[in-house]
């Protein structure tokens, strides 16, 4: 049977999406249930495409720069800064263009500005990464002078956050088209190789001619570009910028839906459609504790169980165990063939 | 390059003398034992978490579960409390048990499976934040009369300040900290474990040993943290303490630990916290300034550390290959 690699590759992350979102069909019938209102989609399911957009966005950015063997703490921060950025230029009264221009170049700077020191410095990434996480959200309240900047009379930036397109949600056509993108990108070109070869080996993959530098810091880069797209997606949906919960700890699920969607922390390989998956495996998880009427607090304690299955199954340890159970296997298969033949 | 160990926390110490300097100009008022007094306390469970914080990044490691631990045993402890009739002192060692054995099975995966620590103390954070909520997700006053005699225990310093329970608690396990990490076999063996881990392997260090310690050390100083958090709050609160553990790592870099692991001191970690400390104090004399210029500026801190931390290694690399080559022809290289 022809079965796509692509599903072939996903197939645990495929079976848990399935079997999270029968919970919640179980939990609240009509789960499934689409309908169309004032030429939009409603129902759970558009709803967890539409809630799940800050993660996946963040998740498209933290793979690639996961890949490399890096980690960007500092998404939740810049997601802050860009959405007080994005509110107080539509307030001071510029135009649209010019508010998401102003929002993504200012995400851009901070992508950069964490490459610089990843790449140029050589600083580990956890640390490079961790001074903009820490200063991110004071600089966003120094840019809303420590209040939240609403802004509910912008109709055109709120359209961002809670519009919609082609009868669906703008966020869930933002992130797709950036998946697309970003897919299309590293997969139809050499750059996704080259990327993984960073993180097998930066020293043996720049002694062989790849500009890992440029590398790094374009992945950084994108992974601040996606950042400040979440950033102004969620301060448009809550028609303000809150500098102190925009985004917050939300670098912590980014990194999860990476990890779940089957991108190895260690670098070296990646999966964009495997954590694309891990995020939507994260939205139903949450919309289903809400719909089972759970507190949300057990949120944590389910990630947590998650994380701890993902780190057993793919540790360096557990693999190597299971690879001599398969081995032990041939083993025994090739002893007992010769003795057959012995005995012939 | 010996002298190049130390550069890092005399820089640090600079950097505290400035800033005390650039304060007490400012604000005379500064320079008393009460504004000493209070910073101290005000900063104790940051700075207990801080020194099983260093343990972890001088090994080479990182513990991103200590303020949800510390959450989670204040909120322990007012919930214990509350509903038994159980001594305080008893639910101490119950919550320090309970903590340590926290930190030692994150040590044990961390080691077993051989997984990044950045992750395996992710899922302790969630994990630790959750069993909170579970608790209570209300804040839980502590009305123990035992708790008041503790708090009002302090000794008065030369000039009226007070130096609390909770503040000699801090400085006390900073002594241990500092006497752990540089007089015993087990300080040797994390910082080996920090320098190389393949070497320090090969040379003999009992490596899952000493990580299952290091982590339960950090988990056991989250859990005293906590205790110590619940005195100065008199409460328990499951969203207490939320990225204390960025302070805490905030509080190593900048007292001059190399976060690589192998180099550093406890003692720069002390200065780390009380340079936070400083720029909180400095923030409320002021008056007008705001609490997020707190975040900016220590953020600009670390910025200024790593970047220093960087320059060293860049320059004791470059002398090292230059003596390499000095020596090339027969005298060994005596430093490294």
């Amino acid at each position: 049977m022809a079965v796509p690699t692509i599903v072939r590759e996903r197939t645990p992350q495929i079976i848990v999406l399935a079997v999270i979102l029968v919970l919640n069909a179980i939990i609240s019938p009509g789960f499934f249930s689409i309908e169309i209102q004032n030429e939009r989609l409603y129902g759970s399911l558009i709803d967890v495409l539409n809630r799940g957009a800050p993660v996946t966005l963040l998740a498209i950015g933290m793979t690639l720069v996961i890949a490399t063997k890096g980690i960007d703490l500092s998404v939740g921060a810049v997601m802050a800064i860009v959405g007080a950025v994005a509110a107080s230029l539509i307030t001071s009264g510029y135009s649209l263009p010019a508010t998401l221009a102003g929002a993504l170049f200012v995400g851009l700077a901070c992508g950069l500005w964490n490459g610089a020191l990843v790449a140029l410095l050589d600083i580990q990434p956890i640390i490079a990464t961790l001074i903009l996480m820490v200063a991110g959200r004071g600089i966003a309240q120094l840019i809303t002078e420590g209040v939240i900047l609403t802004f509910n009379d912008k109709p055109e930036l709120i359209f961002v956050g809670s519009g919609s397109f082609l009868s669906l949600p703008m966020p869930v056509i933002i992130w797709i088209v950036v998946a697309i993108l970003a897919i299309l990108v590293v997969r139809r070109s050499a750059l996704g190789l080259l990327i993984e070869a960073i993180g097998v080996n930066r020293r043996a993959s720049t002694l062989s001619g790849v500009n890992s530098r440029v590398i790094l810091l374009a992945v950084y880069a994108v992974s601040g570009l996606c950042a400040a797209t979440a950033g102004v997606i969620a301060a448009a949906d809550i028609k303000g910028a809150d500098a102190n919960n925009a985004g917050l700890w939300l670098e912590m699920d980014a990194i999860l839906a990476v990890v779940i969607g089957g991108t190895s922390l260690l670098g070296g390989r990646f999966s964009l459609v495997g954590s694309l998956m891990g995020a939507m495996i994260i939205q139903s998880l949450n919309t289903g504790i809400l719909l089972a009427g759970f507190p949300p607090e057990f949120n944590l304690i389910i990630k947590a169980a998650i994380i701890l299955i993902i780190l057993i199954v793919q540790s360096p340890a557990s693999q190597a165990a299971m690879a001599n159970v398969r081995a032990n296997r041939q083993a025994v298969a090739i002893k007992s063939e010769s003795r057959e033949h012995a005995a012939r | 390059m010996k002298n190049s160990k130390y550069l890092p926390l005399l820089a640090t110490f600079v950097v505290f003398v400035l800033a005390y300097v650039i304060c007490i100009s400012v604000f005379p008022n500064m320079l008393s034992t009460r504004v000493a007094g209070n910073l101290l306390t005000d900063n104790a469970f940051l700075g207990i978490t801080a020194v099983g914080m260093t343990f972890v990044i001088l090994s080479g490691g990182i513990d991103l579960s200590v303020g949800s631990v510390i959450a989670f045993t204040g909120v322990f402890l007012s919930v214990i409390l509350r509903d038994t009739s159980i001594h305080p002192l008893a639910a101490f060692v119950l919550v320090l048990a309970l903590t340590t054995a926290f930190g030692a099975a994150m040590g044990g995966i961390i080691f077993f499976l051989d997984m990044p620590p950045f992750i395996v103390t992710l899922a302790g954070m969630f994990l630790a934040r959750g069993i909170s909520y579970l608790l209570t997700t209300e804040s839980v006053p502590i009305t123990h009369p035992f708790y008041s005699t503790l708090q009002d225990l302090y000794i008065r310093m030369p000039g009226g300040g007070r130096l609390t329970l909770i503040a000699m608690i801090m400085v006390a396990v900073f002594a241990f900290g500092i006497i752990l990490a540089q007089r015993t076999r087990f300080g040797t063996y994390v910082y080996a474990l920090g320098g190389n881990l393949t070497s320090a392997q090969l040379m003999g260090v009992p490596v899952a040993k000493t990580t299952i310690g290091i982590y339960a050390l950090s988990g056991f100083l989250a859990g005293l943290s906590g205790i110590v958090f619940s005195l100065y709050t008199s409460a328990g609160y499951s969203l207490a303490a939320v990225g204390v553990e960025l302070d805490a790592i905030a509080a190593v870099v900048i007292g001059g630990t190399l976060l690589t692991g192998g180099y550093g001191f406890v003692a720069g970690t002390f200065l780390g916290i009380c340079i936070q400390g400083l720029i909180q104090t400095y923030i409320v004399f002021d008056g007008t300034l705001s609490s997020w210029w707190t975040k900016i500026v220590i953020g600009l801190l670390l910025f200024g550390f790593i970047a220093l931390q960087r320059g060293l290694m860049w320059m004791s690399e470059r002398s090292s290959r230059n003596m390499r080559h000095a020596s090339a022809s027969g005298a060994q290289p005596t430093s490294a």
